[in-house]
């Protein structure tokens, strides 16, 4: 009997490693299919920006509304601290994670002991305070928002105006990303996370000071996210108002419907698949948006666990 | 407060909306022993319990446990102190393990819980004291058994294990063991005498054999308030507890 469940989580993690080198695979060689590039940098931003969002809402059941407002963020410190301050990419890109993070602890700390709608109401105000401020506030560029940013030199040598060179480094920190996410819900505060969301007043009283959990992923999510708006606004050498808009905080919402809440890999494949929609149906114009609306209406009447959870439960192996 | 008294509430209140579910309890319990709190149901026995673990916060009132007065403390630092509640409904973790559940409890005084950078791995050398709760409390078979799959009484004894695996000072026991078959109430009461040995045990309990075979000593409360206290043979006798609770089909 005991040596049934070392066996089941075996099978667990080998199916998974199966599909995280079709991930890798498909990154490393997407470009030589013919997908652009950039498109498949993009992929790989919102992909962490949607995995960072699953840490939340999968694994504590926490909905925030304004998801937006850590990317955004990220992105305008990042291009300012490149742009202004001359930072180098790496650098940048800590600073933009890091203004992420401590957004993410203010905001945590504002609304983690709310519960359910209300706690995506504040989040939802917090990330529409925040788009106001990147509209007025001086050194965002209003409209325009903040253009020609310098992709610069990671750490000096590397130098990132060079494609492909990016390419490599949007990978690294994707997978970096993924990684970390991975091992955060499977590692011993994961499972404590896991324990608040099946039973919070059962985690309370084995002693566990649930909001304190809770604000802790929270943070940890907000700073994954600016990870991805940072390095998102250094592909497109670009930080601009959609970025910090509610319809983003909406837009992760439905990658990791489409994708799958609470799956490890479905908000990679949402991602993709919302972009590509984004990017391959760009010439219907306002029609995305209602093909877009379908799709998320379909994913919730007809497939509830999203692509990779429908896929989990057909192979019977969580995904 | 006297040496032996581990937990002591005076005038402890809370009103809902004006009506009073817990009036004025001025509760002591000695400690070491076990301590049933009775009465019919509605009588503001699991309020209680919320208000001792600040599920709940008392209208009015003070509570002290070991001497310090807890009243405004959080509930989680209720529970690191020692005083560790079950719930009337159980209350296990359904889509983990039964040793994942144990191991929870585990996991919070033996560390790691903040750290998401490390493998889960680290958590199997939680592994062998985890299993020698879930024996104690015949679950042996079913380690890798997820919670939700148990049948009611065996949810029941994991509840108990999980509790147990904090190794409490004092534990509060909501309803042990109701709704479970006479075989299990005996394997329960017997573990339930097994782990008051060095401890403290406060339980509502509505199964009199249990509450006659185990208590040291016994609060009634009816509507709220304390209606009598004393041992079995003493309140067992008073005419108005056989009125108002045993006289009620209890008996
Ligand atoms: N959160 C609440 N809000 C309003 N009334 C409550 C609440 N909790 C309990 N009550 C009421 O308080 C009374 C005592 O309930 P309870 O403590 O559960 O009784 P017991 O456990 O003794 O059966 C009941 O009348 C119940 O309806
Ligand atoms: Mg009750």
């Amino acid at each position: 009997m005991s040596a049934v469940l070392p066996t089941v989580k075996s099978a667990e993690v080998g199916a998974q490693r199966i599909v995280f080198g079709v991930m890798v695979a498909f990154f490393l060689i997407g470009p030589a299919l013919g997908m652009y590039p950039v498109f498949l940098m993009k992929v790989m931003c919102f992909a962490l920006f949607a995995a960072a969002f699953n840490l939340l809402i999968g694994f504590v059941g926490l909905l925030s509304f304004g998801h937006a407002m850590f990317l955004g963020t990220a992105g305008y410190v990042c291009a300012h601290a490149a742009k202004v301050w001359g930072f180098t990419p790496e650098l940048a890109i800590v600073a933009g994670a890091a203004a992420a993070g401590l957004l993410g602890l203010i905001a945590g700390l504002l609304a983690i002991r709310r519960q359910g709608i209300y706690f995506a109401m504040i989040t939802l105000a917090l990330a529409q305070m925040i788009f106001f401020f990147c509209l007025q506030a001086p050194f965002t560029g209003g409209e325009d928002g903040i253009q020609a940013v310098p992709r610069g030199k990671l750490l000096g040598v590397l130098d990132l105006s060079d494609v492909w060179n990016m390419y490599g480094t949007v990978l690294i920190i994707f997978l970096a990303g993924f990684l970390l996410i991975y091992r955060t819900v499977h590692s011993p505060f994961g499972q404590v996370l896991k324990a608040i969301r099946e039973n919070e007043p059962r985690a309370t009283s084995l002693g566990y000071n649930t909001n304190r959990y809770k604000l802790m992923a929270f943070v940890l999510s907000a700073t994954l996210s600016g990870v991805a708006g940072a390095t998102n606004a250094l592909v497109f050498q670009l930080a601009a108002l959609n970025s910090v808009h509610w319809s983003m905080s909406g837009e992760v919402v439905l990658m990791n419907l489409v994708g799958g809440l609470g799956t490890i890999f479905g908000p990679v494949v949402g991602a993709f698949v919302v972009l590509a929609m984004e990017n391959y149906l760009a010439t219907l114009g306002f029609w995305v948006t209602i093909v877009q609306g379908a799709i998320f209406v379909l994913c919730v009447l007809a497939f509830r666990r999203g692509i990779i959870g429908e896929l989990g439960r057909l192979i019977r192996k969580p995904l | 407060m006297a040496d032996d008294t581990i937990l002591e509430t005076r005038g402890l209140t809370k009103e809902f909306k004006g009506f009073v579910a817990v009036k004025d309890v001025s509760l002591k319990v000695r400690k070491g022993s076990i301590h049933a709190l009775i009465g019919p149901n509605g009588a503001g026995k699991t309020t209680c319990f919320n208000l001792l673990t600040h599920f709940l916060t008392p209208t009015r009132g003070q509570i002290f446990y070991k001497g310090q007065e807890i009243t405004g403390s959080s509930p989680s630092a209720i529970a690191q102190m020692g005083l560790v509640r079950s719930f009337q409904i159980s209350a296990v973790f359904p889509h983990l393990t039964v040793l994942e559940n144990v191991r929870i409890a585990l996991q919070r005084k033996r560390g790691h819980s903040f750290d998401f950078w490390r493998s889960e791995r680290v958590l199997s050398e939680l592994n062998e004291e985890a299993r020698r709760l879930i024996d104690a409390v015949g679950l042996a078979e079913f380690e890798n058994t997820v919670a939700v799959e148990l049948a009611y009484g065996r949810k029941r004894a994991l509840e108990i294990a999980t509790t147990l695996a904090l190794d409490p000072e004092m534990m509060l026991l909501d309803e042990p063991t109701a709704g479970m078959t006479h075989a299990d109430v005996e394997r329960i009461s017997t573990l339930v005498k097994r782990v008051a040995a060095n401890r403290t045990v406060l339980m509502v309990e509505h199964n009199l054999s249990v509450v006659s075979t185990l208590s040291d000593r016994i609060t009634v409360l009816q509507r709220g308030e304390i209606l009598a206290e004393g041992d079995y043979n003493t309140v067992s006798k008073d005419p108005r507890v056989v009125e108002a609770y045993l006289g009620a089909g209890h008996a």
